[in-house]
């Protein structure tokens, strides 16, 4: 009975983290889609959620729904000057060239971080409350719902935005042939820059819902990030379904890593995963050989 | 020379090539042309080993060369150019043509680092030929640009040259006119026929008909992926399917 | 045709003077700065511009990135820091091993690594620099963990030990020195160009019958070869290492000064550990602003000036000379 509660509470956590890795992965899949960009800088954006939302709650002791409203708001805008600035500039540059750029954003945008609020560790309130729900002998956080509900949301509106919007429809024509897509009159140039629009958005949206569970400073970016990108290679650069089965995957075998092998190797286990992968079969596991890339 | 035995090539759901059979004779000039989307490119990649058929064998001479990887098509004497140029860009024009001696030399890394007595004597040999060869297509006076700032033409040239150096049985060359003026284009064809007297199998994919009807001694003609006829120019100027497949179209 | 030749022959001669100069310089330096601060400072600006020559081979020759440096350096450092503490055994022998075995683990994780181009080579050579950072922090009862590993010996070579700035200068500079040179040389060479050539068109240049697979993987392993060694002598010299310095900051700190001094530079290389190292060590308050400074570096040189501090140089002083023959040749005119 302890031995079967246990496994519950590390699949459920490890579930909820794959949740958060799974939107992460979205932002990777997103944007690698518009523009066959890996953004380094994805992770920064998942910090700039839970540090804004830190700082508006804090400093500016706003209540909670505006501070995270305020945090996403912001944490976009950074994503599109990021794009105006950094990515648009440069025309057909080498991988090599957008690679070291993101990578140079990414610091950046860390190090912006840690002048302006510090290199503390910031704790962020649960948003209703601490009290643990007792499910079937296992203990769940109210957090944990929140997480679930916001990725499934977050999924069911990026279907219906990407199914049945005239621009979400667009966007899957510049991600299937950009070219084409330009010459029946839609705008590539707008549609990148909404990829990283919404991928800044939902990668600080993971950022603020992951932060009361495991606090946030500003170089928690680097690591959610890598998880992220873990995720969508194991799901296939697919911002669909099987990112999220590659995000909760990566979670629940971290999470059983963790709690039957070595806790301190947690971590590890996530890059040795992703290098199998990377090794054995690059197009991800659950991706078909033409799968619908968004 | 080169003999294809029933190529096919099916990318996902997608035919792009079936069942093409025809053989290359050597030390001729053979065009192989079609509309776009005929798999001309795709017969190329698969000849240079840079695709794998779906079935289908691939000899050179006798020699089963179906899945030979391209570095060993390039020992054996298989060379290609591309359709959009592939220049080393970051090199001078000379240092292009050095690569395509690359086979032809043997010095690993240690002996290069420590500029040993072996390489040295094969670097000269090697400055030497490259020289000869850029001579040979008429680029020694702009040895030393880099090749990145070449106009289009130059660099269609030094492709050849460097595809020249690396002394093969075989060029294949992807639309080697595109590209470029009636000048220029008159100038590769002089080029192409004094290639093929150096003992060189030619094969060209290529759009322009001018140039296809004028220098081929053998032309294959693709349509949908499929082989559909195969003769000198002048059969194929007269076969109706040709004509109403693709001459007719023009 | 003759005329060509010549020009070969002074640019090799050029190449050989600068390099004569420059080591010159390097190894005069010391008289003037004993007993300073700045030796000591010149000290890991050597041992810097070791591993950024060793990255620039694979990622300025061959156009392939590695995120996963400081992991080869890591293992240079434990490995000597490991056995000397324990076993009385020659530190320069133990040296030869960590390289060794640095060779080894890039030789056999390069295959299945290399495959893999851009983002994707980047990810995954990321992943595995966090998975040895992760190593040398766990394993605590080999690398003392977080906390570090302390009193590894110096080393020393009869009665001369390298326990000071000055001994250690030369002992890392004849290095760092020799790593030059050689990866000069390499640069003009066959092997040198067929790296190049990969980088410039994988494709084409297997087209030209360059086994690009295996020299790829030929030259990360010289890279984490010489990465080991500098490794090995941090440890030494600094008789105390921990993860910290292993981490994945310190591989992008390595991309920054290859990508600062210019890629495929090797002088390139040696300008961008000097500026990265220094910088720190001078201006206290640069020391909270490095990450900020490094991301806006990495940002605006690959934007605006690809070739970095050398290239864009070059450039201008090619604008010059283009210049000044502009004037002669209306003077002339006139």
């Amino acid at each position: 009975m302890d031995y079967s509660r246990q496994l519950f509470q590390y699949i459920l956590s490890g579930l909820s983290n794959g949740a958060i890795y799974a939107l992460i992965g979205f932002g990777f899949a997103m944007i690698y889609n518009a523009t066959g960009i890996i953004n380094f800088a994805q992770g920064e954006f998942v910090m700039l959620g839970g540090m804004l939302t830190v700082f508006f709650l804090t400093v500016l002791k706003l209540s909670i729904i505006p501070a995270i409203v305020l945090a996403v708001v912001i944490s976009t805008i950074v994503g599109i000057c990021f794009e105006r600035l950094a990515i648009r500039p440069l025309k057909n540059a080498k991988p090599l060239s957008l690679i070291i750029i993101t990578i140079g954003a990414s610091i950046f945008i860390r190090g912006a971080a840690m002048l302006i609020w510090g290199k503390d560790t910031h704790a962020v309130p649960a948003f209703s409350g601490n009290d643990p729900i007792y499910i079937a002998g296992a203990t769940i956080l109210p957090q944990h719902l929140w997480i679930f509900a916001v990725t499934i949301l977050i999924i069911i509106a990026g279907r219906i935005f990407f199914n049945y919007s005239i621009t979400g429809k667009a966007m899957r024509a510049c991600a299937y042939n950009a070219q084409a897509a330009g010459l029946v009159g839609i705008n590539v140039k707008n549609m990148v820059l909404l990829s990283f629009a919404i991928s800044s958005a939902i990668g600080s949206m993971a950022g603020i819902i992951i932060a009361p569970l495991t606090m946030t400073s500003y170089d928690v970016g680097v690591m959610l990030g890598l998880k992220g990108f873990c995720a969508v290679i194991i799901g296939g650069m697919s911002s669909g379904l099987s990112t999220v089965m590659g995000g909760l995957l990566l979670g629940l075998l971290e999470a059983l890593g963790a709690g039957y092998i070595s806790a301190s190797y947690k971590d590890a286990i996530a890059f040795i995963i992703l290098l199998l992968i990377l090794f054995i079969r690059p197009e991800g596991l659950f991706a078909k050989k033409e799968a619908e890339r968004f | 020379m080169l003999r294809l035995d029933g190529i096919t090539k099916v990318f996902g759901g997608l035919t792009a090539l079936e069942d093409i059979s025809f053989s290359i004779n050597e030390g001729l000039i053979t065009g192989i042309i079609g509309p776009n989307g005929a798999g001309k490119t795709t017969l190329f990649n698969i000849v240079t080993g840079l695709y794998a058929q779906t079935t289908g064998e691939v000899y050179l001479g006798e020699k089963n060369i179906s899945f030979l990887n391209t570095e060993r098509l390039a020992r054996l004497g298989v060379v290609r150019t591309f359709q959009n140029v592939e220049l080393f860009g970051q090199m001078t024009v000379l240092e292009n043509v050095m690569v395509g001696l690359h086979t032809q030399s043997s010095s690993g890394i240690f002996s290069c680092a420590f500029k040993l007595p072996g390489h040295l004597k094969e670097e000269k040999i090697i400055r030497e030929k490259s020289m000869e060869w850029l001579k040979f297509t008429g680029m020694v006076d702009i040895a030393d640009m880099k090749a990145g700032n070449l106009p289009f033409g130059k660099g269609r040239l030094l492709e050849i040259s460097r595809a020249l150096a690396a002394r093969p049985r075989m060029i294949l060359m992807d639309e080697p006119a595109a590209g470029l003026n009636s000048r220029e284009t008159d100038e590769l064809a002089m080029l192409i026929r004094k290639i093929r007297k150096e003992g060189i199998t030619i094969t060209l994919v290529e759009h322009d008909m001018d140039l296809v009807m004028d220098i081929c001694d053998s032309i294959v003609v693709l349509n949908l992926g499929k082989k559909l006829a195969e003769g000198t120019p002048r059969q194929i100027q007269e076969n109706p399917a040709v004509i109403s497949a693709y001459l007719g179209e023009g | 045709m003759f005329l060509k030749k010549q020009n070969i022959m002074t640019e090799k001669r050029q190449q050989i003077l600068v390099f004569f100069i420059f080591a010159t310089a390097v190894l005069m330096v010391p008289l003037f700065l004993k007993g300073s601060y700045l030796l000591n400072v010149l000290v890991f600006v050597g041992i810097n511009t070791m591993l950024a020559v060793a990255l620039n081979l694979l990622l300025g020759y061959a156009g392939q990135i590695s995120l996963g440096h400081a992991a080869f350096f890591g293992i240079g450092a434990y490995i000597s820091g490991i056995i000397t503490t324990r076993f009385p055994i020659d530190p320069f022998l133990i040296i030869i091993l960590a390289a060794f075995c640095a060779g080894v683990l890039a030789f056999v994780i390069g295959f299945p690594i290399l495959k893999l181009k851009g983002h994707y080579l980047a990810m995954a050579t990321l992943g595995f620099g966090v998975i040895l950072y992760i190593i040398f922090n766990e394993t605590v009862d080999f690398t003392g963990g977080p906390s570090g590993l302390s009193s590894i010996p110096s080393l020393h070579i009869g009665s001369l030990v390298f326990d000071n700035d000055w001994n250690n200068y030369y002992l890392v500079w004849v290095f760092t020195l020799a790593v030059m040179l050689l990866s000069i040389n390499l640069f003009q060479s066959r092997i040198g160009r067929a790296l190049r050539a990969i980088h410039d068109s994988e494709v084409a240049a297997r087209v030209m019958g360059v086994n690009a697979r295996v020299l790829k993987v030929q030259i990360f392993t010289v890279s984490a070869v010489i990465s080991a060694v500098a490794g090995s002598l941090y440890a030494h010299i600094m008789t105390f290492i921990a993860p910290a310095s292993f981490g994945f900051n310190f591989s992008v700190e390595l991309l920054t000064m290859v990508v600062i001094g210019g890629l495929g530079s090797i002088y390139g290389s040696f300008l961008g550990a000097a500026i990265l190292t220094m910088l720190p060590e001078f201006l206290r308050v640069f020391q909270d602003f490095d990450i900020i400074v490094y991301g806006l570096m990495l940002m605006l040189i690959t934007m605006f000036m690809p070739g970095g501090l050398v290239g864009g140089m070059q450039k201008m002083a090619e604008i010059t000379v283009a210049k000044i023959r502009k004037m002669k040749g209306k003077n002339a005119q006139a």
